[in-house]
């Protein structure tokens, strides 16, 4: 190989470099995320399993039907009626986000824009 | 470089971005047959412009300016009650600022028609403004994202989650009705209310006739906070019934800039 | 053919690393304006389009330009821009370049840009400009490349190269006028509301175009040993001169409407941009020296690229009537016609725009960020010319 005395540290760096996330924690994968639920609902607007993993296109639906179309009939959970709104209805529910939203959030490091215009509750 | 090399270049740049792209292309198509019916609907609004189907509602007002030029309060009283329960920023800087609706004087409502004698009421009072909801919006046909459309109620909406901040439907209102978030405008919420969301830097913003209230059956907050003097008054003007229309046929109402077509929904009694 | 753009003199790097300083400056400015918000530049409520979507609307038109040397060269034979004609569309390039980026810089939601390809609307005009930008960047990166290499290997190019090459010409004028189409059909601004502002925006396109590629020609002469001919320098100039002419005919056109009519609508913008307009005692006039800095270099540069001396004897003069031609018509477009739009504004009030220093660092950036792509693409063309000369 030409240049070998070049192209394998440079390899072994490019190795150590990529997988940084693998052994920078030496193996381990940080604690799982533990939000805090609130006290008083019992269930969410959806199952556990199937909010966690569709409450963003749920909340792009919302807010498609909710703004665009005009369709802001209220549903119906254990008798009572909810909105189709992050403020008026998850929020209500969910008081903090800061021990609830941003738990997973931080974990899985994304960040929704949500919060640039919806205010979060007053902690 | 030769030619070898070359040709494995080539290749494996094609099939990464054949990869990316077909990917890219799958998920959409997956996804997009249950976002479908999310997207559609209030964006073709602009195209049925003006011609309102049977029984469709048509929001509009009428502002009576004698009214607001006897009671110089009530101006305030409305434009506070907006800029409150919408989280309306208060710029101290005039270049920041924005208004959903704002008192101003007769020619600057009505630049068409300029008066070298006016009378002295008009000329010391000054008259509301706000976004005209037009029945036929250029804002909306030159929004290139539809993230302003107008909706089969006759409201011209913002949707602040798709707006690019390209300013262009900015550029197209003949009547200056819309306002840019040029910085941040959370700190500059004077009273927040918490029961409705602000706007972030970078998107257009502008009165909104309180869809969110209208369309749960209450009146425009403007409206509401002055509701005693009448000099405000909302309605459907598809209803030939309602209160607005039996004004407009009892009182002479002009508009503004009425030969640029745009169909306003504001009607101004003189 | 990249490798011919890292091989250079010392002029050529010190060139590079010159404009590479502003465009590092540009990187930091920018990074200051997106954590802030467009609030860091200069316009305002009334004022909402400044100097980048003037530099854009500007640069449209530099694009457009080459297709001056495309359609003589391809469709009527005229064989003496044979070498020429890649001039033209490298520049072509680098100004569709350029343009993005300053779309990119003036965007408040810049990371939302692609909603406009997610929710076509094609009744908005600015979805049509993004569609034939992209079109004819990929268009004249196509024809300039496989056309180039063609060159090098000393054989014809392929046939369906010109099926491009043919496209790209309505492409060159739909680009243009797509981007009047933004100013011309808004109810609200009398001054852009004028069916002659396409056919205007594409005369000045014409001259400027043209203009800097005898200027660059002129230049490469000088540095870089690449002659593009007397023929063909002698053919642009009279394109460039019968364009400019044109473009102020038109001009006296819109004098003559606002103010023969006398209508304020049509008037006000033009008092504005030539006299200043007074309104409740204080008299608005600053763009009223750039207005006049384009009649002045009008002339200069039409005297001095239609005296034969100058036009024929002497490059340098020829290169300073250009060059002239260039900045008259980068003041009325690029300074002119968008800051005037917006003055006065619909509800009649009088508000002025003044660019914050900023706003001018990223402005200056994105210009010379296209001049570095112009250069490096410049230098690959004239390696292969000189390659294929030896």
């Amino acid at each position: 190989m030409y240049d070998s005395g070049k192209i394998i540290p440079g390899l072994i760096i490019f190795v150590l470099f990529i997988t940084i996330p693998i052994w920078y924690n030496r193996g381990a994968a940080g604690s799982v995320p533990k939000p805090e639920l609130p006290k008083d609902a019992k269930t969410c607007v959806l199952p556990a399993a199937e909010i966690r993993a569709e409450h963003m296109k749920l909340l792009n639906v919302w807010r498609d039907e909710v703004l665009r179309d005009g369709k802001r009939a209220t549903f119906e959970l254990e008798g009572k009626q909810y909105q189709k709104s992050l403020m008026l209805t998850c929020m209500k529910c969910h008081t903090s986000k800061k021990q609830f939203c941003d738990k997973c959030h931080t974990y899985a490091s994304v960040q929704p824009y949500c919060w640039d215009c919806h205010l979060a509750p007053v902690e | 470089m030769d030619t070898n090399r070359r040709n494995f270049l080539k290749v494996a740049g094609i099939s990464t971005l054949a990869g990316l792209g077909g990917t890219a292309v799958v998920d959409r198509l997956v996804a997009g047959a249950g976002m479908a019916h999310a997207t559609t609907g209030a964006g073709q609004g602009a195209e049925q412009a003006g011609a309102a189907k049977a029984g469709a509602t048509r929001y509009g007002m009428v502002i009576d300016i004698k009214k607001f030029q006897m009671d110089p309060g009530l101006g305030e009283k409305a434009v506070k009650a907006c800029h409150q329960i919408h989280n309306v920023p208060n710029f101290p800087e005039k270049r920041d600022e924005i208004k959903w609706i704002w008192m101003t004087n007769f020619e600057n409502a009505f630049p068409e028609k300029p008066n070298l004698y006016q009378d002295e009421v008009t000329e010391k009072h000054q008259l509301p403004i706000l976004c005209n909801h037009c029945d036929n919006p250029p804002c909306v046909r030159a929004c290139p994202t539809k993230a302003t459309f107008r909706s089969d109620d006759g409201i011209v909406g913002m949707d602040y989650h798709r707006c690019i901040g390209c300013r262009f439907c900015m550029a197209a209102c003949p009547y200056g009705s819309r306002s840019f978030n040029w910085r941040d405008p959370r700190l500059f919420i004077t009273n927040i209310n918490k029961d409705y969301p602000a706007r972030t830097r970078g998107v257009v913003e502008k009165c909104n006739f309180c869809v969110e209230r209208v369309q749960i059956g209450k009146l425009p907050a403007c409206v509401e906070a002055i509701i005693d003097s009448k000099a405000l008054v909302f309605g459907n003007l598809n209803d030939p019934n309602s209160e607005i229309r039996k004004i407009l046929k009892e009182k002479h109402t002009i508009q503004r800039n009425p030969s640029l077509g745009t169909l306003p929904s504001v009607f101004y009694i003189v | 053919m990249f490798e011919k753009a890292l091989k250079g003199n010392n002029y050529y790097w010190m060139w590079l690393a010159f404009l590479g300083f502003f465009v590092a400056v540009a990187v930091v400015c920018y990074l200051r304006q997106y954590f802030y918000g467009l609030g860091l530049t200069g316009m305002t409520r009334d004022v909402s389009w400044g100097l980048y979507i003037s530099q854009f609307t500007f640069l449209v038109g530099v694009a457009a330009g080459g297709v001056m040397l495309v359609l003589p060269y391809y469709i009527h034979n005229f064989k003496a821009f044979g070498r020429i004609t890649i001039l033209g569309e490298f520049l072509a390039i680098a100004s569709l370049l350029m343009c993005m980026m300053f779309i990119m810089a003036d965007l408040g939601q810049p990371l939302r840009g692609l909603n406009v390809l997610l929710y076509p609307t094609p009744n908005s005009m600015l979805f049509w400009d993004m569609c034939v930008l992209w079109g004819y960047l990929i268009l004249n990166a196509l024809c300039g490349w496989v056309i180039l290499t063609a060159e090098r290997k000393q054989i014809h190019p392929p046939k369906w190269i010109y099926f491009f090459v043919y496209l790209s010409i309505p492409f060159a004028f739909s680009i243009h006028t797509v981007t009047a189409m933004l100013y011309c059909g808004l109810p609200g601004r009398h001054f852009w509301l004028s069916a002659i502002i396409a056919p205007r925006f594409l005369a000045s396109a014409f001259a400027a175009g043209p203009a800097l590629i005898v200027v660059m020609a002129l230049i490469l002469k000088r540095v870089a040993n690449f002659d593009a001919g007397k023929e063909a320098i002698n053919k642009m100039v009279t394109i460039i001169t019968y364009a400019a002419i044109a473009n102020m005919f038109f001009v006296c056109l819109e004098f003559f409407v606002g103010f023969y009519s006398d209508i304020p609508g049509h008037k006000h913008t033009l008092q504005y941009l030539f006299f200043g307009l007074e309104h409740h005692g204080h008299v608005y006039n600053n763009l009223v020296p750039f207005m006049w800095g384009f009649i002045v270099l009008f002339f200069v540069g039409i005297a001095l690229i239609t005296i034969p001396y100058t036009r024929k004897q002497s490059d340098l003069w020829l290169g300073i009537g250009c060059a002239s031609i260039f900045f008259a018509f980068w003041l009325d477009k690029g300074i002119g016609f968008v800051l005037g739009g917006f003055v006065p504004t619909p509800t009649e009030e009088i508000v002025e725009y003044y660019p914050t220093i900023n706003e001018l660092f990223i402005t200056i950036g994105i210009w010379a960020a296209g001049f570095f792509i112009l250069s490096v693409l410049y230098k690959i063309a004239i390696g292969v010319e000189h390659e294929i000369e030896a």
